[in-house]
Protein backbone atom coordinates (compact mmCIF):
# COMPACT_ATOMS: atom_id res chain seq x y z
CA UNK A 1 0.00 0.00 0.00
CA UNK A 2 1.45 3.39 -0.82
CA UNK A 3 2.37 6.24 1.34
CA UNK A 4 -0.74 7.75 -0.36
CA UNK A 5 -3.48 5.28 -0.06
CA UNK A 6 -2.43 4.99 3.84
CA UNK A 7 -3.06 8.48 4.50
CA UNK A 8 -6.43 8.22 2.71
CA UNK A 9 -8.01 4.94 4.33
CA UNK A 10 -6.39 6.54 7.41
CA UNK A 11 -9.56 6.90 9.83
CA UNK A 12 -9.01 8.12 13.64
CA UNK A 13 -12.58 8.66 15.81
CA UNK A 14 -13.81 10.93 13.12
CA UNK A 15 -17.51 10.98 12.32
CA UNK A 16 -16.01 11.13 8.68
CA UNK A 17 -15.86 7.70 6.34
CA UNK A 18 -12.82 8.56 3.95
CA UNK A 19 -9.79 10.61 4.35
CA UNK A 20 -10.95 14.29 3.03
CA UNK A 21 -8.33 16.58 1.20
CA UNK A 22 -8.60 20.27 2.31
CA UNK A 23 -7.23 22.59 -0.28
CA UNK A 24 -7.38 25.76 2.12
CA UNK A 25 -5.79 26.12 5.42
CA UNK A 26 -3.93 29.24 6.59
CA UNK A 27 -0.86 28.70 8.96
CA UNK A 28 0.51 31.61 10.39
CA UNK A 29 3.90 32.25 12.44
CA UNK A 30 4.25 32.10 15.98
CA UNK A 31 6.70 35.12 15.90
CA UNK A 32 7.33 37.78 13.23
CA UNK A 33 10.82 36.32 13.64
CA UNK A 34 9.98 32.70 12.70
CA UNK A 35 11.39 33.39 9.43
CA UNK A 36 15.11 34.45 10.00
CA UNK A 37 16.37 31.19 9.93
CA UNK A 38 15.47 30.84 6.52
CA UNK A 39 16.57 34.48 5.24
CA UNK A 40 20.23 36.39 4.42
CA UNK A 41 21.71 38.56 7.40
CA UNK A 42 20.99 41.23 4.39
CA UNK A 43 17.71 40.56 5.00
CA UNK A 44 17.36 39.83 8.54
CA UNK A 45 18.59 43.52 8.50
CA UNK A 46 15.93 44.62 6.41
CA UNK A 47 13.01 43.66 8.21
CA UNK A 48 14.64 44.75 12.02
CA UNK A 49 14.90 47.95 10.30
CA UNK A 50 12.04 48.18 8.13
CA UNK A 51 9.45 45.99 9.88
CA UNK A 52 7.79 44.29 7.95
CA UNK A 53 7.90 43.24 4.03
CA UNK A 54 5.41 45.27 2.68
CA UNK A 55 3.39 48.28 2.02
CA UNK A 56 0.74 50.23 4.44
CA UNK A 57 -2.78 50.13 5.80
CA UNK A 58 -3.63 52.86 2.96
CA UNK A 59 -2.23 51.54 0.04
CA UNK A 60 -3.59 47.54 0.37
CA UNK A 61 -6.44 45.78 1.42
CA UNK A 62 -6.94 45.19 5.13
CA UNK A 63 -8.67 48.94 5.65
CA UNK A 64 -11.79 47.50 6.86
CA UNK A 65 -12.46 45.60 10.11
CA UNK A 66 -12.57 42.24 9.49
CA UNK A 67 -15.04 40.98 11.27
CA UNK A 68 -13.46 38.71 13.98
CA UNK A 69 -10.25 39.29 15.42
CA UNK A 70 -6.97 38.18 13.03
CA UNK A 71 -10.30 37.43 10.53
CA UNK A 72 -10.16 34.52 12.66
CA UNK A 73 -12.75 31.90 14.23
CA UNK A 74 -13.22 32.62 18.36
CA UNK A 75 -12.70 29.30 19.05
CA UNK A 76 -9.46 28.84 16.73
CA UNK A 77 -6.91 30.49 19.29
CA UNK A 78 -4.71 27.85 20.57
CA UNK A 79 -4.71 27.24 24.09
CA UNK A 80 -1.16 27.26 24.53
CA UNK A 81 -1.27 30.96 22.69
CA UNK A 82 -0.37 32.61 20.05
CA UNK A 83 -2.07 33.07 16.53
CA UNK A 84 -4.97 30.84 15.16
CA UNK A 85 -3.47 28.51 12.65
CA UNK A 86 0.35 28.60 14.40
CA UNK A 87 0.15 25.44 16.46
CA UNK A 88 0.29 22.47 14.57
CA UNK A 89 -0.32 20.28 17.85
CA UNK A 90 -3.96 22.26 18.19
CA UNK A 91 -5.02 22.38 14.29
CA UNK A 92 -4.23 18.57 14.28
CA UNK A 93 -6.62 17.87 17.26
CA UNK A 94 -9.22 20.96 16.03
CA UNK A 95 -9.19 20.19 12.45
CA UNK A 96 -7.00 17.63 10.79
CA UNK A 97 -8.13 15.02 13.54
CA UNK A 98 -11.93 16.22 14.33
CA UNK A 99 -12.58 16.52 10.33
CA UNK A 100 -10.40 13.36 9.26
CA UNK A 101 -8.53 15.07 7.08
CA UNK A 102 -5.98 13.26 5.14
CA UNK A 103 -3.99 16.09 3.42
CA UNK A 104 -4.18 19.67 3.81
CA UNK A 105 -2.75 22.75 1.34
CA UNK A 106 -1.51 25.32 3.15
CA UNK A 107 -2.31 28.99 1.83
CA UNK A 108 -0.21 30.92 3.89
CA UNK A 109 -1.43 35.04 3.52
CA UNK A 110 1.22 36.88 4.46
CA UNK A 111 2.28 38.95 2.00
CA UNK A 112 5.60 37.75 1.20
CA UNK A 113 4.69 37.47 -2.53
CA UNK A 114 3.53 41.07 -2.90
CA UNK A 115 6.26 43.41 -1.92
CA UNK A 116 6.93 46.07 -4.55
CA UNK A 117 10.22 45.49 -3.73
CA UNK A 118 10.87 42.31 -6.00
CA UNK A 119 14.12 41.13 -4.51
CA UNK A 120 12.83 41.51 -1.41
CA UNK A 121 9.68 39.30 -2.72
CA UNK A 122 12.05 36.80 -3.65
CA UNK A 123 14.11 36.34 -0.61
CA UNK A 124 10.41 36.41 1.58
CA UNK A 125 8.92 33.59 -0.64
CA UNK A 126 11.83 31.27 -0.52
CA UNK A 127 12.33 32.21 3.19
CA UNK A 128 8.31 31.47 3.73
CA UNK A 129 8.52 28.62 1.83
CA UNK A 130 10.88 26.97 3.58
CA UNK A 131 9.09 27.88 6.99
CA UNK A 132 6.16 26.10 5.81
CA UNK A 133 8.11 23.08 4.93
CA UNK A 134 9.86 22.85 8.64
CA UNK A 135 7.05 24.60 10.98
CA UNK A 136 4.03 22.38 9.56
CA UNK A 137 5.26 19.61 6.91
CA UNK A 138 8.09 17.99 9.14
CA UNK A 139 5.63 17.56 12.04
CA UNK A 140 2.73 16.76 10.75
CA UNK A 141 3.05 15.55 6.88
CA UNK A 142 -0.54 15.91 6.01
CA UNK A 143 0.06 19.50 6.03
CA UNK A 144 1.33 20.05 2.20
CA UNK A 145 2.96 23.91 1.42
CA UNK A 146 2.15 26.09 -1.58
CA UNK A 147 5.30 27.31 -3.68
CA UNK A 148 4.83 31.23 -3.11
CA UNK A 149 6.77 33.01 -5.66
CA UNK A 150 7.40 36.85 -6.57
CA UNK A 151 5.02 36.43 -9.48
CA UNK A 152 6.15 40.42 -10.89
CA UNK A 153 9.19 38.67 -11.39
CA UNK A 154 9.06 35.62 -13.23
CA UNK A 155 12.32 34.74 -13.96
CA UNK A 156 13.03 34.72 -10.10
CA UNK A 157 9.55 32.58 -9.73
CA UNK A 158 10.59 29.84 -12.03
CA UNK A 159 13.80 29.24 -10.07
CA UNK A 160 11.66 29.19 -7.29
CA UNK A 161 8.84 26.81 -8.57
CA UNK A 162 11.91 24.55 -9.93
CA UNK A 163 14.15 24.53 -6.22
CA UNK A 164 10.81 23.25 -4.93
CA UNK A 165 9.65 21.13 -7.69
CA UNK A 166 9.49 16.93 -6.36
CA UNK A 167 9.79 18.04 -3.00
CA UNK A 168 6.68 15.83 -1.54
CA UNK A 169 6.49 18.76 0.97
CA UNK A 170 4.86 21.05 -1.60
CA UNK A 171 1.52 20.60 -2.98
CA UNK A 172 0.91 23.30 -5.83
CA UNK A 173 2.31 26.96 -6.84
CA UNK A 174 0.32 29.72 -5.38
CA UNK A 175 -1.10 33.01 -7.09
CA UNK A 176 -3.39 35.62 -5.57
CA UNK A 177 -6.57 36.34 -7.50
CA UNK A 178 -5.48 40.35 -7.70
CA UNK A 179 -1.86 41.00 -9.83
CA UNK A 180 -0.10 43.72 -10.96
CA UNK A 181 -2.57 42.72 -14.59
CA UNK A 182 -4.39 40.24 -15.45
CA UNK A 183 -2.85 36.97 -14.84
CA UNK A 184 -3.38 35.69 -18.55
CA UNK A 185 -0.95 38.69 -19.64
CA UNK A 186 2.35 36.93 -21.43
CA UNK A 187 4.52 38.29 -18.75
CA UNK A 188 3.26 35.48 -16.06
CA UNK A 189 3.59 32.60 -19.16
CA UNK A 190 6.69 31.44 -17.99
CA UNK A 191 5.29 30.66 -14.51
CA UNK A 192 2.46 28.81 -16.13
CA UNK A 193 5.37 26.72 -18.83
CA UNK A 194 7.10 26.01 -15.32
CA UNK A 195 4.07 25.16 -13.59
CA UNK A 196 3.01 22.49 -16.67
CA UNK A 197 6.67 20.99 -17.07
CA UNK A 198 6.97 19.92 -13.33
CA UNK A 199 2.75 18.76 -13.24
CA UNK A 200 2.24 21.17 -10.78
CA UNK A 201 -0.90 22.83 -10.34
CA UNK A 202 -1.79 26.41 -9.95
CA UNK A 203 -3.68 27.09 -6.06
CA UNK A 204 -5.75 31.06 -7.10
CA UNK A 205 -6.57 32.14 -3.18
CA UNK A 206 -8.05 35.51 -3.15
CA UNK A 207 -6.02 38.20 -2.38
CA UNK A 208 -2.64 39.85 -3.02
CA UNK A 209 -1.23 43.21 -4.41
CA UNK A 210 -3.99 45.95 -4.35
CA UNK A 211 -3.44 48.10 -7.05
CA UNK A 212 -6.85 49.91 -7.26
CA UNK A 213 -10.22 50.97 -4.71
CA UNK A 214 -11.20 46.72 -4.73
CA UNK A 215 -14.63 47.35 -6.46
CA UNK A 216 -14.15 48.78 -10.45
CA UNK A 217 -16.79 51.20 -8.54
CA UNK A 218 -14.51 52.74 -6.34
CA UNK A 219 -14.13 51.79 -2.71
CA UNK A 220 -16.75 50.74 -0.89
CA UNK A 221 -18.22 51.69 2.86
CA UNK A 222 -18.12 48.57 4.20
CA UNK A 223 -16.36 44.86 4.89
CA UNK A 224 -18.82 43.28 3.75
CA UNK A 225 -18.74 44.90 0.52
CA UNK A 226 -15.11 44.50 -0.04
CA UNK A 227 -15.58 40.39 1.40
CA UNK A 228 -18.03 39.68 -1.37
CA UNK A 229 -15.92 41.79 -4.40
CA UNK A 230 -13.07 39.30 -3.74
CA UNK A 231 -15.28 36.97 -6.50
CA UNK A 232 -15.28 39.66 -8.83
CA UNK A 233 -11.28 39.47 -8.80
CA UNK A 234 -11.55 35.77 -9.41
CA UNK A 235 -13.89 36.16 -12.07
CA UNK A 236 -11.63 38.63 -14.03
CA UNK A 237 -8.65 36.35 -13.61
CA UNK A 238 -10.42 33.11 -14.68
CA UNK A 239 -11.69 35.15 -18.18
CA UNK A 240 -8.26 36.36 -18.61
CA UNK A 241 -6.83 32.98 -18.03
CA UNK A 242 -8.98 31.72 -20.67
CA UNK A 243 -9.35 34.77 -23.10
CA UNK A 244 -5.77 35.40 -23.29
CA UNK A 245 -4.97 31.90 -24.59
CA UNK A 246 -3.12 30.20 -21.64
CA UNK A 247 -4.90 27.23 -21.95
CA UNK A 248 -3.72 26.83 -25.27
CA UNK A 249 -0.69 27.64 -24.81
CA UNK A 250 -0.44 24.82 -21.80
CA UNK A 251 -3.25 22.40 -22.55
CA UNK A 252 -2.15 20.66 -19.12
CA UNK A 253 -2.39 23.49 -16.65
CA UNK A 254 -4.54 23.25 -13.51
CA UNK A 255 -6.14 26.22 -12.24
CA UNK A 256 -8.11 25.60 -8.33
CA UNK A 257 -9.95 28.59 -7.82
CA UNK A 258 -9.98 29.24 -3.83
CA UNK A 259 -12.33 31.05 -1.89
CA UNK A 260 -13.92 33.31 -4.84
CA UNK A 261 -17.50 31.62 -4.66
CA UNK A 262 -18.79 28.89 -7.74
CA UNK A 263 -22.08 30.25 -8.25
CA UNK A 264 -20.85 32.68 -11.05
CA UNK A 265 -18.73 29.79 -13.30
CA UNK A 266 -22.06 28.36 -15.10
CA UNK A 267 -22.55 32.11 -16.07
CA UNK A 268 -19.20 33.34 -16.77
CA UNK A 269 -19.29 30.16 -19.29
CA UNK A 270 -22.72 31.52 -20.91
CA UNK A 271 -21.61 34.51 -21.15
CA UNK A 272 -18.43 34.28 -22.55
CA UNK A 273 -19.81 31.61 -24.93
CA UNK A 274 -22.06 33.97 -26.41
CA UNK A 275 -19.99 36.91 -26.95
CA UNK A 276 -16.79 34.47 -28.18
CA UNK A 277 -19.46 33.82 -31.08
CA UNK A 278 -19.65 36.51 -32.32
CA UNK A 279 -15.83 38.15 -31.51
CA UNK A 280 -14.26 35.00 -32.30
CA UNK A 281 -12.01 37.18 -34.62
CA UNK A 282 -10.33 39.22 -32.07
CA UNK A 283 -9.99 36.07 -30.32
CA UNK A 284 -8.41 33.20 -33.18
CA UNK A 285 -5.80 31.68 -31.29
CA UNK A 286 -8.76 30.11 -29.08
CA UNK A 287 -9.83 27.15 -30.96
CA UNK A 288 -12.67 26.25 -28.08
CA UNK A 289 -15.36 28.03 -26.50
CA UNK A 290 -14.52 30.00 -22.90
CA UNK A 291 -16.46 27.83 -21.05
CA UNK A 292 -14.87 24.73 -22.07
CA UNK A 293 -11.48 25.96 -20.60
CA UNK A 294 -13.73 26.04 -17.78
CA UNK A 295 -14.49 22.50 -17.89
CA UNK A 296 -10.87 21.22 -18.63
CA UNK A 297 -8.15 23.52 -17.06
CA UNK A 298 -10.17 25.13 -13.75
CA UNK A 299 -11.40 24.14 -10.80
CA UNK A 300 -13.26 25.49 -7.84
CA UNK A 301 -13.10 25.08 -4.02
CA UNK A 302 -16.32 25.33 -2.23
CA UNK A 303 -15.89 27.35 0.53
CA UNK A 304 -17.36 29.59 1.54
CA UNK A 305 -20.13 27.59 0.11
CA UNK A 306 -23.42 29.35 -1.57
CA UNK A 307 -26.29 29.22 1.01
CA UNK A 308 -29.32 29.14 -1.77
CA UNK A 309 -32.66 29.92 0.14
CA UNK A 310 -33.97 26.30 -1.34
CA UNK A 311 -31.00 24.33 -0.39
CA UNK A 312 -32.08 21.74 -3.26
CA UNK A 313 -30.93 24.69 -5.49
CA UNK A 314 -27.09 24.20 -4.69
CA UNK A 315 -27.38 20.60 -6.98
CA UNK A 316 -28.69 22.31 -10.05
CA UNK A 317 -25.05 25.08 -9.90
CA UNK A 318 -22.77 21.57 -9.00
CA UNK A 319 -24.36 19.92 -12.13
CA UNK A 320 -23.74 23.29 -14.53
CA UNK A 321 -20.29 23.74 -13.33
CA UNK A 322 -19.45 19.75 -13.35
CA UNK A 323 -19.25 17.47 -10.21
CA UNK A 324 -15.75 16.88 -11.29
CA UNK A 325 -14.65 20.59 -11.39
CA UNK A 326 -15.27 21.21 -7.43
CA UNK A 327 -13.01 20.28 -4.24
CA UNK A 328 -13.54 20.56 -0.98
CA UNK A 329 -12.20 23.80 1.10
CA UNK A 330 -12.46 24.71 4.98
CA UNK A 331 -10.26 27.75 5.25
CA UNK A 332 -9.50 26.66 8.35
CA UNK A 333 -9.19 28.86 10.71
CA UNK A 334 -10.28 31.95 9.00
CA UNK A 335 -14.06 32.53 10.71
CA UNK A 336 -16.28 31.97 7.46
CA UNK A 337 -14.34 28.08 7.79
CA UNK A 338 -16.89 25.27 6.60
CA UNK A 339 -17.07 21.85 8.22
CA UNK A 340 -16.97 19.20 5.43
CA UNK A 341 -19.98 17.49 6.53
CA UNK A 342 -22.43 20.47 7.02
CA UNK A 343 -21.28 23.06 4.19
CA UNK A 344 -24.30 21.93 2.27
CA UNK A 345 -27.52 21.53 3.19
CA UNK A 346 -28.07 19.14 0.39
CA UNK A 347 -27.81 14.92 0.71
CA UNK A 348 -25.31 14.50 -1.86
CA UNK A 349 -24.70 10.53 -3.07
CA UNK A 350 -21.59 8.87 -1.67
CA UNK A 351 -20.21 9.11 -5.04
CA UNK A 352 -21.07 12.91 -5.06
CA UNK A 353 -19.28 12.92 -1.43
CA UNK A 354 -16.50 11.06 -2.57
CA UNK A 355 -15.90 13.31 -5.25
CA UNK A 356 -15.81 16.94 -3.66
CA UNK A 357 -14.31 15.68 -0.62
CA UNK A 358 -11.43 13.60 -1.85
CA UNK A 359 -11.49 12.21 -5.34
CA UNK A 360 -11.58 15.20 -7.26
CA UNK A 361 -8.89 16.97 -5.49
CA UNK A 362 -6.47 13.86 -5.95
CA UNK A 363 -6.68 14.17 -10.12
CA UNK A 364 -5.58 17.82 -9.78
CA UNK A 365 -2.90 17.54 -6.51
CA UNK A 366 0.34 14.61 -6.37
CA UNK A 367 0.30 14.00 -2.64
CA UNK A 368 3.37 11.68 -2.17
CA UNK B 1 -37.63 14.57 30.40
CA UNK B 2 -35.24 13.84 33.45
CA UNK B 3 -33.42 16.41 35.16
CA UNK B 4 -29.53 16.46 35.72
CA UNK B 5 -27.06 18.50 38.48
CA UNK B 6 -23.86 19.69 35.99
CA UNK B 7 -22.15 22.11 38.14
CA UNK B 8 -22.23 24.13 41.18
CA UNK B 9 -23.90 27.84 40.82
CA UNK B 10 -20.42 28.50 41.39
CA UNK B 11 -18.79 27.12 38.64
CA UNK B 12 -20.64 29.52 36.33
CA UNK B 13 -20.37 32.80 37.72
CA UNK B 14 -22.53 35.77 35.96
CA UNK B 15 -21.17 36.58 32.24
CA UNK B 16 -19.76 32.52 32.36
CA UNK B 17 -20.10 29.82 30.00
CA UNK B 18 -19.80 25.99 30.76
CA UNK B 19 -20.37 22.82 28.23
CA UNK B 20 -21.10 19.91 30.15
CA UNK B 21 -22.79 16.34 28.60
CA UNK B 22 -25.71 14.63 29.68
CA UNK B 23 -26.63 11.56 28.45
CA UNK B 24 -24.35 11.90 25.39
CA UNK B 25 -25.39 14.77 24.72
CA UNK B 26 -23.38 18.49 24.82
CA UNK B 27 -25.37 20.97 25.96
CA UNK B 28 -23.55 24.81 26.53
CA UNK B 29 -24.82 26.40 30.25
CA UNK B 30 -24.62 30.63 30.54
CA UNK B 31 -24.96 32.67 33.67
CA UNK B 32 -26.14 35.92 32.56
CA UNK B 33 -26.56 38.21 35.47
CA UNK B 34 -27.20 35.18 37.83
CA UNK B 35 -30.20 33.93 35.48
CA UNK B 36 -29.35 30.29 34.47
CA UNK B 37 -29.77 29.18 30.57
CA UNK B 38 -28.71 26.00 28.63
CA UNK B 39 -28.52 25.24 24.80
CA UNK B 40 -27.93 22.53 22.79
CA UNK B 41 -24.14 22.67 21.69
CA UNK B 42 -24.21 23.15 18.21
CA UNK B 43 -25.33 25.77 15.77
CA UNK B 44 -27.92 25.08 13.93
CA UNK B 45 -25.89 26.44 10.51
CA UNK B 46 -22.86 24.10 10.38
CA UNK B 47 -22.36 23.30 13.84
CA UNK B 48 -20.39 25.28 15.58
CA UNK B 49 -19.87 24.72 19.44
CA UNK B 50 -21.84 27.72 21.29
CA UNK B 51 -19.61 27.24 24.16
CA UNK B 52 -17.10 28.84 22.30
CA UNK B 53 -19.51 31.71 20.92
CA UNK B 54 -18.82 35.91 21.60
CA UNK B 55 -21.28 37.11 24.67
CA UNK B 56 -22.61 40.43 22.93
CA UNK B 57 -25.73 42.86 23.28
CA UNK B 58 -27.66 44.14 20.54
CA UNK B 59 -27.31 47.84 18.60
CA UNK B 60 -30.92 49.09 18.24
CA UNK B 61 -31.74 52.12 16.33
CA UNK B 62 -35.41 53.46 16.00
CA UNK B 63 -34.31 56.34 13.26
CA UNK B 64 -30.87 57.06 11.22
CA UNK B 65 -28.12 58.24 13.90
CA UNK B 66 -30.67 57.23 17.51
CA UNK B 67 -28.13 54.35 18.35
CA UNK B 68 -28.98 52.49 21.84
CA UNK B 69 -26.99 49.60 22.86
CA UNK B 70 -29.63 46.97 24.30
CA UNK B 71 -29.75 43.23 26.06
CA UNK B 72 -25.79 43.73 27.19
CA UNK B 73 -24.92 40.16 28.20
CA UNK B 74 -28.16 38.30 26.36
CA UNK B 75 -27.04 37.62 22.67
CA UNK B 76 -24.19 34.68 21.84
CA UNK B 77 -23.00 35.03 18.42
CA UNK B 78 -21.50 31.67 16.94
CA UNK B 79 -17.23 31.25 16.99
CA UNK B 80 -17.40 30.30 13.01
CA UNK B 81 -20.39 32.37 11.23
CA UNK B 82 -21.11 34.79 13.75
CA UNK B 83 -24.94 33.79 13.92
CA UNK B 84 -26.76 35.36 17.03
CA UNK B 85 -29.05 33.99 19.18
CA UNK B 86 -30.81 35.31 21.94
CA UNK B 87 -29.52 33.15 24.99
CA UNK B 88 -32.69 33.02 26.84
CA UNK B 89 -35.01 31.59 24.33
CA UNK B 90 -31.70 30.24 21.37
CA UNK B 91 -33.64 32.01 18.92
CA UNK B 92 -32.16 33.51 16.58
CA UNK B 93 -31.73 37.07 15.81
CA UNK B 94 -32.21 37.78 12.06
CA UNK B 95 -35.47 35.13 11.51
CA UNK B 96 -35.95 34.04 15.29
CA UNK B 97 -39.54 32.20 13.64
CA UNK B 98 -37.37 29.54 11.50
CA UNK B 99 -33.74 29.30 13.16
CA UNK B 100 -33.26 28.19 16.75
CA UNK B 101 -31.18 26.54 18.71
CA UNK B 102 -32.34 23.85 20.98
CA UNK B 103 -33.12 25.31 24.64
CA UNK B 104 -33.27 23.42 28.10
CA UNK B 105 -34.62 25.02 30.82
CA UNK B 106 -32.28 25.39 33.75
CA UNK B 107 -33.22 25.61 37.72
CA UNK B 108 -31.28 26.11 40.78
CA UNK B 109 -31.53 23.74 43.34
CA UNK B 110 -30.23 23.44 46.42
CA UNK B 111 -27.96 20.72 47.64
CA UNK B 112 -30.63 19.45 50.28
CA UNK B 113 -33.36 19.45 47.69
CA UNK B 114 -30.83 17.89 44.91
CA UNK B 115 -30.45 14.55 47.59
CA UNK B 116 -34.42 14.51 48.63
CA UNK B 117 -36.07 14.67 44.86
CA UNK B 118 -32.65 12.28 43.53
CA UNK B 119 -32.20 14.81 41.19
CA UNK B 120 -29.62 12.22 38.56
CA UNK B 121 -26.08 13.69 39.69
CA UNK B 122 -23.52 11.47 38.18
CA UNK B 123 -20.78 13.21 37.74
CA UNK B 124 -21.19 16.31 40.08
CA UNK B 125 -20.59 15.03 44.21
CA UNK B 126 -23.69 16.92 46.28
CA UNK B 127 -22.88 18.52 49.35
CA UNK B 128 -26.25 20.04 51.60
CA UNK B 129 -24.60 23.03 51.96
CA UNK B 130 -23.68 24.43 47.69
CA UNK B 131 -26.61 25.55 45.34
CA UNK B 132 -26.36 23.61 41.94
CA UNK B 133 -27.76 23.68 38.36
CA UNK B 134 -29.96 21.55 37.22
CA UNK B 135 -30.87 21.00 33.19
CA UNK B 136 -33.95 19.57 32.30
CA UNK B 137 -33.17 16.84 29.43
Amino acid sequence: MSVTAERLDHQPEAASRIGIIDTDIHPYMKSPRDLDPYLSAHWRQYLSEYDKFVCGPYAARGTYPRFAPNTCRRDSWPPGGGLPGSDVDFMREQHLDASNIAFGVLEPLLNANIARNHEAAAAFCTAMNEWQKQAFYVPEPRLRASILVPQDDPAEAVKEIEARAGDPAFAQIQLGSKTSEPLGRKRYWPIFAAAQANNLSIGLHIGGTQNSAPSAGGWPQFYIEDHHMLVHSMQNQAASLILEGVFEAFPNLKVVMIEGGFAWVPTLGWRLDNHWKKMRTELSHLKRPPSEYLRSNLWVATQPVEEPENPEDLRQVFEWIGWDRIVYSSDYPHWDYDDPHTAWRIRLSDQEERMILRDNAMAVYHFR
Amino acid sequence: MSRHVVATTSEIPPGARKRVSVRGRAIAIFNVNGEYFGLFDRCPHQGGSLCGGFITGLVEASEPGDYVYTRRGEILRCPWHGWEFDIRTGHSVTDPEAIRARSYPVEIAQGGEVLERHLVAETVPVSVEENYVVVDV
